[in-house]
């Protein structure tokens, strides 16, 4: 007998806007310690679905329609709150996506630990919190019986998540529902995490539900997976079947956009170099206790760079590819070192002497909800640039703009729009628009495609490799996804703690990785299920 | 934390400076003096009044006596006021205005922060319409016509509580009391429910749900905690504002507070006592600022690393 069965599960919000189909029709069953991936792009419908079983979605705008969910004899929609309540946390517990903000940062962890214990089963604060530190050492975090009081500023994000999985788990529940519980981590912390859920899934014969936008998770965790595309299934079956013979164009879609192959790099022995960078430091001053420390992000980092190559620079948040882009830029800068740029030192110019430079080095940034200013069209975004740099007049300026709307595939009609009014891969196109807006010979692209879903990651890459030829740009293409950075890259940088620590031609590194640190990210990266497809 | 509060009331004392400083020339080169009224003083008399309180001196010279008495701890002789120090005045006074001001601060918070939790957690229902309306009528409210308004209500026509005193009859502070807070509950209602608001729509607090936590656990335990920080930050500077007096409430009400020595002052250019109340009004300020970010660190553990480099 099935733990969970869902049938014809559907959900809508109605909002002043309408009503708006978040889930339809929706089935699927799970047996005990059995994991089933969920799987879909942004707006599927796939978190809507697991916080409907709990009474988690706020009510209105959210509304069953339709359906029933048999938990264990009990039908999960037809619940009232308090009888919810019972489950929640004790039957069925819940992790999260972003374990920096799901945490209450006011409390300490112990206390937050034990409240599913204490309300659930009524035992003694202190048994409570024996329990909890037991807990913490299995899902690893050291010295448990000191760590258990710190705060949850004090850990890093996958110390955090597990804290959350440590939680989650102990007024011991059948079921887990881990909703993207490793997008907001790094490579090799997600590797740790998905290992750890899996090990506690066989030592207590949890079931999983495990939603996450990446295939390459899904492939590693699930064993039965739902695809779903705007509140509709897709596709179901076992994880083996649906990615060796998926049968739906969608789950195929999503299948080819995973980012893999490599680029096929052109000689550069007759092409000249572009930037050459030596010994550049950057390092900020801390303030602790009233001393003065300081943090050195980017150390001692030397390479250059051809005209019309593009350099993937990778390694995990904290590891100072940011800082080293942004002060190539003398966007921060640099304590030491010298950049050459085209034949001259840009490094101790202020902000007036960059001005030319400005014009040839150019950014595009993570996330284009937080870059473009809301408060300015396409227009004005586009045309600001140019006319600042004195590319072009009045009456060119709108036939330059229309151009280089239809460069990164925007439609000329939406000139006039705002940045509100497009999705986030349209948004991206805005900003790379931007970017190559004054025709740079360098541009630093600062993990453009990270925020975005995997179908429209495929076409802004496909459009940064076309404006790469097209333009014989060089890009310095910042990213901790492996897969993309081989797909797009003639040459990896790999960083660690501010040094570089690894440089190779992409394909040299990809088969054949010298240093311990470069072995240990590409195992993280892709599952063998989708590299050997 | 010690060093924090340490650090904080030494950069106290170049702020002190400077408001002393500004505010014993600015009152020098107001027009008048506390010597010159209307009637004709005889000028052997002025000039007699004038030695007896230093003010035949060059100006710079009173400057540094001053100085010199404030760093004793002593604000000088009232002008107006023959035979009491500024010290005396401000001593007689701060005991009813005190007391008027906890009673205040106690009727802003308790009843700001239920009426402000109780709107946040009805959004955009009449729970929240209601209070939120009686905010706004509170805040735009002064008190010279609340006041009146109150003893008109519960004094005159209900007869249920006395119209004035302080300390008299029993029931004599609850006017004064409510008509000092009803502003500053206001304040507190709109930036608890903002809080709250803010708060509630936290990851933490899905989290928190998703546990299975009794909603009242959730609002009180979790969300209440990150809610009233802000309220927190502004109850400071506001406690200071009460603890200053209120001419307006002592005045209609015939409370023996200090804000009618303050408003009298100015008038009757009492060098020393407007001085003394300016000096004593800056250093609450900067006393319940300190209180209100110790206790603003003391709720969010994030904020504690950064007290001890200020």
């Amino acid at each position: 007998m099935p733990l969970l069965e869902v049938n014809h599960l559907s959900v809508s919000f109605h909002t002043r806007h309408g009503v708006v189909k978040a889930v339809n029709n929706i089935s699927f069953s799970l047996e005990p310690g059995q994991t089933l991936g969920i799987v879909g792009e942004s707006g599927s419908g796939k978190s809507v679905c697991c916080y409907a079983l709990l009474g988690l979605l706020p009510s209105p705008p959210a509304r069953i329609d339709s359906g029933s969910a048999l938990f264990s004899d009990t039908n999960l929609l037809n619940c009232s709150e308090s009888e919810l309540r019972l489950i929640r946390g004790n039957k069925i517990a819940m992790i999260f996506q972003d374990p920096m903000t799901s945490l209450n940062p006011f409390m300490r962890i112990g206390e937050q630990m034990i409240e599913p214990l204490m309300y659930h089963r009524k035992i003694s604060h202190r048994d409570a919190r024996a329990h909890a530190i037991a807990l913490l050492e299995e899902v690893g975090i050291r010295n448990p019986t000191y760590t258990i009081d710190s705060y949850p500023h004090e850990f890093s994000g996958g110390m955090r998540q597990r804290v959350m999985i440590a939680m989650a788990l102990i007024a011991e529940p059948q079921l887990l529902i881990a909703d993207e519980p490793t997008t907001a981590l790094d490579v090799t912390v997600q590797r740790q995490i998905l290992e750890l859920i899996n090990e506690l899934r066989r030592k207590h014969n949890l079931a999983v539900i495990f939603i996450s936008h990446d295939l390459g998770v899904i492939a590693d965790i699930a064993d039965q997976v739902l695809v779903m595309k705007a509140g509709y299934k897709v596709e179901q079956g076992s994880v083996h079947s649906l990615f060796t013979n998926p049968s739906d164009g969608y789950t195929k879609q999503l299948l080819a956009a995973i980012p893999r192959g490599s680029k096929s790099v052109p000689d550069r022995s007759t092409d000249s170099t572009l930037l050459q960078v030596q010994n550049l430091t950057t390092r900020f001053k801390l303030y602790d206790r009233g001393q003065r420390n300081e943090f050195i992000a980017v150390d001692n980092v030397g390479f250059s760079l051809y005209r019309g190559e593009v350099l993937g620079l990778v390694g995990e948040s904290g590891s100072g590819k940011s800082t080293l882009g942004r002060s190539l830029l003398n966007l921060i800068p640099p304590s030491s070192g010298s950049i050459v740029f085209d034949g001259d030192q840009i490094v101790g110019k202020n902000s007036n002497q960059m001005k030319p430079w400005r014009r040839r080095m150019q950014m595009i940034f993570q996330d284009p909800y937080a870059s473009l200013n809301p408060r300015m069209t396409i227009y004005d975004t586009l045309a600001e640039p140019l006319i600042l740099h004195g590319l072009a007049s009045k009456q060119s300026v709108e036939m330059q703009v229309l151009k280089l709307m239809d460069d990164v595939g925007l439609a000329r009609a939406y000139i006039r729009k705002y940045p509100h009014e497009f999705s986030g891969g349209q948004r991206q196109r805005i900003a790379i628009g931007r970017a190559i807006a004054t025709k740079p010979e360098f541009v630093i692209a600062d993990e453009p495609v990270s925020a975005l879903d995997v179908t429209i990651q495929k076409q802004i890459l496909e459009l940064l490799l076309f404006l790469v030829e097209r333009h014989n740009l060089s890009m310095l293409f910042i990213s901790h996804d492996l897969a993309v950075v081989r797909f797009l890259c003639d040459r990896i940088m790999v960083m660690q703690h501010g040094r570089i620590v690894e440089t190779a031609a992409t394909e040299t590194m990809w088969s054949s990785p010298h240093h311990d640190y470069t072995r240990k990210l590409l195992s993280s990266t892709a599952s063998p299920l989708i590299l050997n497809q | 934390m010690w060093r924090f509060i340490g650090s904080r009331l030494l950069q106290a004392i170049p702020v002190l400076f400077v408001v002393i400083t500004l505010t014993f020339f600015l009152v020098r080169f107001a027009p008048g003096g506390p010597f010159s009224s209307e009637k004709s003083v005889v000028p052997e008399v002025k000039r007699a009044l004038e030695a007896q309180y230093h003010l035949d001196q060059p100006l710079i010279v009173q400057y540094g006596s001053y100085l010199n008495d404030i760093a004793h701890g002593n604000f000088g002789p009232s002008f107006k006021y023959p035979g009491r120090s500024v010290n005396e005045l401000i001593a007689a006074g701060l005991p009813a205005t005190a007391e008027l001001g906890f009673y205040a601060l106690f009727v802003s918070v308790i009843v700001g922060m239920a009426a402000g939790i109780i709107a946040a957690l009805n959004q955009n229902t009449w729970r929240d319409h209601v209070p939120m309306a009686a905010a706004m009528l509170g805040i735009c409210m002064p008190a010279f016509l609340l006041g009146p308004l109150m003893v008109l209500v519960f004094g005159l026509w209900l007869e249920w509580l006395p119209v004035s005193g302080w300390g008299e009859v029993p029931g004599d502070k609850i006017l004064p009391s409510l008509t000092l807070g009803a502003a500053y509950a206001a304040y507190v209602a709109r930036l608890t429910r903002s809080g709250m608001l803010e708060v509630l729509s936290q990851d933490y607090i899905r989290t928190a749900r998703a546990k299975g936590l009794p909603e009242y656990v959730v609002v009180m335990k979790h969300a209440l905690r990150g809610g009233v920080i802000p309220v927190v930050s502004f109850l400071g500077p506001a406690f200071a504002g009460l603890l200053s007096g209120s001419f307006v409430v002592e005045t209609i009400f015939q409370v023996p507070g200090l804000g009618r020595f303050f408003v009298q002052a100015a008038f009757n250019r009492d060098y020393t006592l407007i001085l003394g109340s300016t000096v004593f009004f800056a250093v609450l300020i900067v006393v319940f600022n300190l209180l209100s970010d110790v206790l603003a660190a003391w709720l969010n553990p994030r904020l504690r690393n950064g007290l001890s480099n200020p």
